[in-house]
């Protein structure tokens, strides 16, 4: 008898160690079903406690992908406009890493849509954002000074979700996850959602930008699809409805458990745990995609159309994740890649995301979730100041994002581009200081959130990365 | 401490298991640098004063004894044998802010014991030891142990046995018959026991039955896909490039030669060698060159605005982190940028190391089709056809080059009627009407141009003289021009024109003499819209039939309406000049003014045959040689127009034909040959230090290729520029202390769960001091001393009394040694992503047993390639065999890995991955219950349950339990599986539409005579076994 307890606490302790914090309680559930699922607070990660009281539990990051220009979007510029059509001075652009108007003749595009002053801060960014401009300016601070490394989607992309260029590291969201664990045990705590607009080039995303890179790859950010089968794998086989799904997965783990009980392998009662997971996904996930039963007034605050697979219908499940828990919610709209027509398809790809970013907002702030929230609505990089046709080339030195939420002071800009929108000189913000702000407010110090790895302690900000204090409440 | 032991609750593995390490050795009297000091050093001491000169504080270096021990300012950090005037030690104690170390705001510490322990080694003299892995390997004596309960196997079981006493551990008993089984079966093969192998070998307990078992493994083909699996994840094999389009890319003839290499047992250095320098070896046979392809296995990018050298720099620095992963097993990484912080690699080490591929021909920037330099490989069928051709090829071209009689006489009567073909006389008609309305001009040259009026049907006459002399054909030439429509000679809106007839009389003075024309030809023949022409094709010798096959068809000569064209009708019978002739040019297709827009008539004296074109296709060399006197022409020239003449002899024409056919059918054979990416050698582009990793930088110094500078140089230093084939024989050289152990490190992984230093990707000084560090060098040095051989070292391995150990620790042990690092028992582990779908499909029997090949697409779920693009793609799958091929062969798409795969955690392979995490998560658990694959092989299972399995539910549990994990089932696990077939045969019989859904799953037809409810019942229980632990688990 003593051998058996002494056996079950040595099981435990193992569990323990190697599951990362793998919930016991849904191993004791699973054992005793009158155990509420509801009882759970979800896993815990390897920050434990967070370094400093953390301003929100969660972020929803709005990825504008292709690189949306910053010109026609957050960062006025009258002295660019002036200048429309007439040679880029050679000191600006001289010896500067250019994409495709590699050779070509630079020349200066203003600005293609007015800019004017919104909320009761009077924050000043382009008209095409009406929705953002009425509903929630006095939310979001404006950041122009961004600057990054990587001219080319691919690792643009890349560097902008783990902090290096170089394959196989994790990216934000992992790291978020891993570090601080999940309110939900019945979804990942990293969740990525695409839409794809119909004005830019629809340049690839790969599944590499939400991989957990030399973390355990539990915590892999899991795509949920708006269109089709919501997580890869989430429907029953063919003929098998879900009282055959759960007694299958009962007698699975009902072996399991008799093989357990020869040879006391912890292993063994975490995969029966999985299973358990699993199961409960199957039953939550298409419940949570299901957007039919919200309330028309919402559906329509949003612009969405149940199951159109829109960043607005995202945006709308992107509030359905986060009050269920999920750690991290990245929404890419893929439509930014504006090389031609950047006039007509600025317009266009912003009112694809203008209404669902603003409706976001505006429906955590009513449930009172805004201030436990991050948002962020970024980009891999800006669009050059010189006119690539009608159009504008990838540019790296200097471009836009925002933030609204918990800890962020509203209805300010940071920092800003020199007077033709080219480089960022005021208060210059690399991309590792946003990821040092961003681990900030979930409570974490960049510099104590590291992972050994081919000899070396990694982290998401490498050796970089400052808090932007500025911007912070 | 209360920090500490947090951190060791949540953190993981590695703090855990130098808390144990230091509490095993705390009561030791003899501490040891590298295992006990080295490693506090490394972690805490070495970012400041370690390798990296730039990052260097104080001038202190702690990584080398010389730095440590000598004095500088008057202080001395290591004086051996006393710690009290050590000034490491007096600052690790310290309490002052200022004089701490490591500092405070360094976020590092040191605990009580790791002070503790320096002081005690300071104390015991301070022995320095160069670094466990970069010192050469040794040899060391086997350790005598007693040879308890039969443990001893093999010299292996001596150095576990010694480690075991000293840590007062006790190995565990054999284990039981069916797990060795499972467990040489998955380690081996990556496949589960056939029920042959079960039966064979439990029922054989001979002394040789283990062994025999494991010869049968290792000599079956199923070794070498298991052994790829491990070797392609880190050389990183896929089948797309990778970077933003994500296109594919065919390199799986790489992949083939990889298990081949595995099978044969290529020894490992010559293996390591073909990979790196395989292009660069004397007369490189295609499997070298395929080998070769190593070197552009890394990821490629096709997105437009990538600047070339950037890219360029991108695929050089992956190249020195990948053969610096696979073969030195440490990261050259970090020296890019900087020197290494914690290894003696400098950036220089980098950048020559770099060099050494510098001569790899390649581009930054690809077009998205082409990605570089590739050989064609034909498979075996394609290279029987290959041989065929090549035969009749052979005989053909003798055919037409044998030299006879008949054909000389021949070629003499071409060789006069070509030089007299030239002569053709132009006869300017002196009247042309036209029957239709057509304006007629007779222009300067003798052509007649055709404007005004268009009629369908038209017919031009035309009279003109002919001058003195015997003739002996016509020509009608079709010129295009300038007013005609589409710029042709017709007047048809795509300037064709469709002569049906042509007749020719001669005018004497009282009457009209009809001139009979034979063998038309043309220097083109329409044959667009030719399918309901009689003649499919709109010939000149349809303008002389006489009409018989009706008037609408005739030459036309679209769509090369803009090129002179011209048919030659040839006389019956000489015609005598000094004559008139009246020409009638009936052109009676009647749809689209097919009508004649610019012509011009000729005749000619030249000796029959005359045909169209003749004469004016010759080759000027030809030509020049036709001029000259026969008797004349030097040797080289007789050959030239005697090859020439054969190549138009109408004797050899079949001859002719065939040839052509057979090379146009080899050319079409060798199109569709498989390619492979391969290395080809460049003159070398220069090579620079890059400041900081920038590409844009460059002010670095030049370097030439060269090995690390810290670790044994190269022999044959005495080139003025070394090359890859002496960097690859550098590699699996003696003096080179790596490439072996890290070699069967991570052999010993495969086998034994971990390796025995843990961290696989790096043996540096931040890797893990090994537990076992005289094994790893005794396994280390057999490899080399039996000539690399891989399948030798394996089997040592796997003989040995420590792999055949039960993996079932007693509770002392899982108390004593969680992680089994003393390998007092076999280890339990997940078999790989590849190895769980071979299982399943194993065990249904649906598993193809084939080897190599392009590679396959089962089922994916829809849409899971839409967000890749520049293409766009869906993923097609394959039908037939195809679908049932073992994991390795599935599409390796570097972007969206197949999902069932990722789960899994295979690699992605876009960098060197040695050491595959196992991780447990309810993806994993989705994809094995809801994946259509595992449904389709479960129902297949099903079938073969009811019509193998026995009479009774009772024998159909036991033979489906007993298929898929080698056991009987224990009355109490019978009792679940004969419960959920109850109530699934009574559910479905409830349902019969489920079930019929349930068994349309998948390609394989289902057995028309088995009652549909019974195999959905057990498809339910085959879907259950398939998701076991215990099926998919290695114990």
């Amino acid at each position: 008898m003593n051998q058996i307890i002494n056996d079950r606490l040595a099981r435990r302790a193992f569990l323990k160690y190697s599951a990362g914090g793998l919930g016991s309680m849904a191993l004791a559930s699973m054992l005793d079903p009158k155990i509420s699922y509801a009882s759970q607070v979800g896993s815990k990660g390897v920050i434990n406690p967070v370094h400093h009281n953390p301003r929100v539990k969660r972020v929803i990051y709005l990825y504008m992908a292709g690189g949306m220009s910053h010109l026609e979007t957050w960062d006025p510029k009258p002295t660019l406009a002036k200048m429309n059509g007439q040679p880029m001075p050679e000191s600006v652009t001289k010896g500067q890493q250019i994409a495709q108007l590699q050779g070509a003749k630079l020349n200066c595009l203003g600005p293609q849509h007015p800019f004017q002053k919104y909320g009761k801060s009077g924050i000043e960014f382009s008209s095409i954002f009406p929705e953002l401009g009425a509903r929630a300016a006095d939310h979001m601070c404006i950041i122009r000074s961004l600057y990054t490394e990587a001219i080319n989607h691919d690792p643009a992309h890349t560097f902008m979700n783990t902090g290096t260029m170089i394959n196989g590291r994790p990216s934000m969201g992992s790291w978020l996850w891993y570090g601080l664990g999940s309110e939900t045990e019945s979804l990942p705590g990293f969740v990525v959602m695409v839409s794809t607009g119909k004005f830019g080039q629809s340049q690839p995303i790969a599944a590499r930008q939400w991989h957990s890179g030399f973390l355990p790859s539990k915590f892999q950010g899991v795509q949920f699809r708006g269109t089709g089968e919501p997580v890869l794998y989430i429907r029953n086989p063919k003929g098998v409805d879900e009282s055959r799904q759960a007694e299958l997965i009962k007698a699975v783990q009902s072996l399991d458990k008799l093989e357990n009980e020869v040879v006391a392998d912890p292993e063994i009662e975490a995969r029966i745990a999985q299973y358990e997971l699993a199961y409960r996904m199957q039953g939550s996930v298409p419940e949570l995609m299901d957007v039919s039963k919200e309330p028309k007034k919402v559906l329509e605050a949003y612009g969405a159309n149940p199951g159109d697979g829109s960043f607005a219908s995202n945006c709308l499940l992107a509030r359905r994740l986060a009050e269920r828990g999920v750690r991290f919610i990245q929404l890419y709209h893929r439509d930014w890649d504006h090389h031609g027509s950047v006039k007509d398809h600025s317009l266009g790809t912003a009112k694809e995301v203008d209404r669902g970013a603003a409706a976001l907002i505006e429906d955590l702030k009513q449930r009172g979730m805004l201030d436990e929230t991050l948002i962020v609505f970024g980009t891999e990089f800006g669009r050059t100041p010189m006119a690539q046709g009608n159009g504008r080339d990838h540019h790296i030195k200097g471009f836009s994002m925002w933030l609204a939420g918990g800890g962020i002071k509203g209805g300010m800009t940071y920092g800003n581009t020199d007077e033709f929108g080219y480089s960022a000189v005021e208060k210059p913000v690399p991309v590792h200081d946003l990821h040092a702000t961003m681990l900030h407010l979930m409570g974490i110090d960049h510099k104590k959130l590291s992972f050994r790895f081919q000899g070396r302690d990694f982290r998401l900000t490498d050796v970089h990365g400052n808090v932007i204090k500025d911007i912070l409440t | 401490m209360k920090t500490n032991m947090k951190k060791i609750i949540s953190l993981p593995c590695a703090l855990l298991f130098v808390f144990f390490g230091v509490n095993a050795h705390a009561v030791d009297a003899k501490i040891e640098f590298n295992r006990d000091i080295r490693p506090i050093l490394s972690d805490n001491c070495y970012a400041c004063h370690g390798p990296d000169s730039g990052a260097r504080k104080a001038g202190l270096r702690l990584d080398t004894e010389e730095g440590a021990k000598s004095k500088r300012k008057g202080n001395t950090a290591v004086v051996s044998g006393n710690a009290m005037q050590s000034e490491l030690y007096k600052r690790i104690v310290s309490v002052d802010a200022h004089e701490q170390m490591p500092p405070p705001k360094s976020n590092k510490k040191l605990d009580e014991k790791q002070k503790e322990l320096i002081k005690k080694w300071i104390e015991q003299g301070a022995n320095w030891e160069g670094h466990w892995s970069f010192i050469s390997v040794r040899n060391p004596t086997v350790p005598k142990v007693i040879n308890s309960k039969g443990f001893v196997r093999n010299d292996i079981d001596g150095f576990i046995l010694e480690k075991l006493a000293q840590n007062k551990l006790e190995h565990s008993k054999e284990a039981d018959r069916i797990t060795l089984l499972r467990r040489l079966c998955f380690d081996l093969t990556g496949l589960p026991p056939t029920k042959e192998q079960v039966k064979s070998f439990t029922g054989d307990k001979g002394d040789k039955s283990y062994e025999n078992l494991v010869d049968q493994l290792l000599s079956s083909p199923h070794y070498g896909e298991r052994m790829s699996v491990f070797w392609l994840d880190l050389v990183r094999y896929a089948d797309s490039v990778g970077y933003h389009g994500d296109q594919s890319v065919t390199v799986w003839p790489f992949r083939d030669w990889v298990i081949q290499s595995f099978n044969k047992n290529t020894p490992f250095d010559r293996f390591t060698i073909e990979q790196i320098a395989g292009d660069l070896l004397p007369n490189a046979s295609i499997e070298n060159k395929t080998a070769s392809g190593y070197n552009r296995l890394g990821m490629m990018s096709a997105e437009g605005g990538v600047q070339d050298k950037e890219y360029l720099a991108k695929y050089a620095s992956e190249r020195v982190r990948n053969v610096s992963g696979v073969w030195l097993g440490t990261t050259l990484g970090c020296a890019e940028c900087h020197d290494h912080k914690f290894d003696p690699f400098t950036a220089k080490d980098f950048y020559s190391m770099e060099a050494f591929f510098a001569d790899i021909t390649e581009r930054g920037l690809y077009n998205g089709s082409d990605f570089g330099p590739r050989i064609s490989l034909p498979s075996p069928e394609q290279q029987q056809q290959l041989d065929s051709l090549d035969d009749k090829i052979l005989s053909l071209k003798k055919v037409l080059d044998m030299n006879t009689s008949a054909l000389e006489q021949q070629q003499l009567l071409w060789e006069t009627s070509v030089r007299e073909s030239s002569s053709w006389q132009i006869l300017k008609p002196e009247k042309a009407v036209s029957k239709g309305g057509a304006k007629l001009t007779i222009a300067d040259d003798g052509s007649v141009l055709a404007s005004g009026k268009k009629a369908e049907k038209d017919t031009y006459t035309l009279n003109l003289k002919l001058p003195g002399g015997t003739f002996t054909a016509l020509k009608i030439e079709a010129l295009p021009h300038p007013s005609l429509p589409a710029g042709g000679s017709g007047r048809a809106g795509n300037g064709n024109f469709v002569l049906s007839e042509f007749k020719v009389n001669l005018m004497n003075k009282t009457e009209t003499q009809v001139v009979a024309l034979v063998d038309a030809s043309a220097t083109f023949e329409q044959d667009v819209a030719g399918e309901t022409n009689p003649y499919k094709k709109w010939t000149a010798s349809s303008a002389i039939d006489g009409d018989v096959k009706g008037d609408g068809w005739g030459w036309a000569i679209f769509p090369e309406v803009n090129k002179p064209q011209h048919a030659v009708f040839q006389l019956n019978e000489n015609l005598k000049g000094e004559c008139v002739l009246s020409l009638v040019l009936e052109q009676n297709h009647g749809k689209g003014f097919h009508t004649l827009g610019n012509f011009r008539i000729s005749i000619t004296e030249a000796p029959k045959p005359v045909k169209a074109g003749q004469g004016a296709s010759l080759p000027a060399d030809v030509l020049v040689i036709l001029a000259l006197d026969p008797l004349k022409r030097s040797e080289q020239q007789k050959q030239k127009i005697a090859s020439h003449y054969r190549s138009l002899a109408p004797a050899l024409e079949t001859s002719r034909k065939e040839l052509i056919a057979s090379q146009n059918k080899r050319n079409e054979i060798e199109k569709s040959f498989s390619t492979t990416l391969v290395t080809v050698a460049r003159a070398p582009r220069t090579i620079k230090v890059l400041a900081r990793g920038n590409w844009m930088d460059d002010s670095g110094a030049v370097v030439l290729p060269n090995i690390p500078t810290f670790l044994p140089a190269i022999k044959s230093a005495n080139k003025p520029r070394l090359d890859r084939q002496d960097l690859a024989i550098w590699l699996v050289s003696r003096e080179n202390p790596l490439t072996s152990r890290v070699l069967v490190n991570r052999l010993w992984k495969l086998f034994f769960g971990t390796g025995i230093s843990k961290k696989l990707d790096d043996v540096g000084s931040q890797g893990e001091w090994p537990s076992h560090p005289e094994l790893l060098d005794f396994l280390a040095s057999y490899l080399v001393d039996n000539n690399w051989d891989i399948k030798k070292t394996i089997k040592l391995m796997v003989m040995s009394g420590a792999y055949r150990q039960s993996s079932v620790p007693s509770a002392e042990l899982a108390e004593k040694d969680p992680f089994n690092k003393w390998v007092a028992r076999q280890a339990r582990f997940r078999v790989e992503a590849e190895f769980i779908r071979d299982n399943y499909l194993a065990i249904s029997g649906l598993l193809v047993d084939k080897q190599g090949g392009p590679s396959v697409k089962p089922f994916q779920p829809p849409g899971y390639w839409a967000y890749l693009n520049f293409p766009g793609r869906e993923w097609q799958k394959d039908n037939g065999e195809s679908v049932y091929r073992r994991g390795l062969y599935t599409h390796w798409q570097r972007q969206y890995l197949h999902p069932a795969m990722l789960a899994f955690d295979a690699s992605c392979r876009e960098e060197c991955s040695a050491d595959r995490v196992r991780s447990n998560t309810p993806l994993q658990a989705l994809a094995l219950l809801n994946d259509p694959c595992e449904v389709e092989a479960a129902r297949v299972f099903a079938e073969k349950i009811l019509q193998e399995g026995g009479n009774t539910d009772a024998d159909k549990v036991d033979y489906a339990f007993s298929r898929t994990v080698s056991r009987l089932p224990k009355p109490k696990e019978k009792e679940v599986m004969l419960n959920l077939v109850v109530s699934y045969r009574k559910s479905f019989t409830a349902d019969p539409k489920a079930a019929k859904d349930f068994l349309a799953v998948g390609d394989r037809t289902l057995s028309k005579d088995l009652a549909e409810i019974e195999v959905a019942a057990w498809g339910g229980l085959a879907r259950a076994l398939f998701n076991l632990h215990e099926t998919i688990t290695r114990n």
